[in-house]
């Protein structure tokens, strides 16, 4: 058995000189999406009870196509950091806890990449 | 990403269990389950988007889902959910510049967060039905 802290273990070894990159981009994300969310909001409201053939048209509009593409970036990259958080914040154990992070990574990039497809898919009309 | 095996057993700081909940704590709380709510209201977003950009079947089928009683009930909470977190957002943002960090000014931000998004989620769902929600 050691007599040494823990403390006493890290002193002297420094900082991890980085940290703040994700704390900056979480915020950078949610200013980015509160005009886009209510742009989408709006959309929404223009959008409910059209038939699928005037959807499919406004959707495939170039400034409501490169909106919600913004929108779809800033809150997968918004939501893969929270996610990350929350599971660092409560999963101890380090097998589920790398598990779980490496899923959160993979749903962020399916959900982003799915709906970013969807989007460009209906503007080029094919 | 710290560890918390600790080699030497010592006093733990104090923890939730030990303060009196507070509305503060109780809606710090909700701003995270409204954020994870909100990674099913992606599927949903993304179910949406790859149907219609399928065709007129997938859409259908999306729409049957959307205006059944029970995908209303999923797709209202998604909304309070994400109205909820963007005024919780803008309340993190105003304490992270600094302000509003006085007892009053925390407790009236608060109640603003919860009361203003139970409104505003009414207010949308008024405007969808008044602008032909089928």
């Amino acid at each position: 058995m050691t007599m040494r802290t823990p403390l006493r273990r890290v002193l002297g070894l420094g900082s991890a000189k980085t940290g703040t990159e994700e704390f900056w981009l979480q915020r950078m994300t949610a200013i980015a999406a509160i005009p886009l969310t209510l742009a989408g909001l709006v959309l929404v409201i223009s959008l409910t009870g059209r038939s699928y053939p005037a959807v499919r048209q406004i959707l495939a509009s170039p400034l409501i196509a490169v909106l919600m593409i913004l929108f779809v970036l800033a809150t997968t990259v918004h939501m893969k950091i929270g996610v990350q958080i929350v599971i660092e914040d409560y999963v101890y154990d380090k097998t589920q806890k790398f598990t779980l992070l490496m899923l959160n990574v993979f749903f962020a990039w399916a959900i982003g990449l799915a709906c970013v497809f969807a989007i460009l898919k209906i503007s080029f009309g094919v | 990403m710290a560890e918390t095996q600790a080699p030497v057993q010592r006093p733990l700081s104090p923890h939730l269990q030990i303060y009196r909940l507070t509305l503060s704590m109780l809606m710090s709380g909700l701003h995270r389950i409204t954020g994870l709510a909100l990674c099913a209201g992606m599927v949903v977003l993304a179910w949406w988007l790859l149907a219609a950009a399928t065709g007129q079947n997938a859409y259908g089928t999306f729409e049957g889902f959307a205006t059944s009683w029970i995908g209303r009930l999923i797709l209202f909470g998604f909304s309070w959910s994400l109205l909820h977190h963007l005024l919780g957002g803008l309340r993190y943002l105003i304490w992270d510049l600094g302000y509003g960090m006085e007892p009053a000014e925390r407790e009236w931000l608060v109640r603003a967060n919860i009361i203003g998004s139970i409104l505003l989620t009414v207010l949308l769902w008024v405007i969808l039905w008044v602008s032909g929600m089928r």
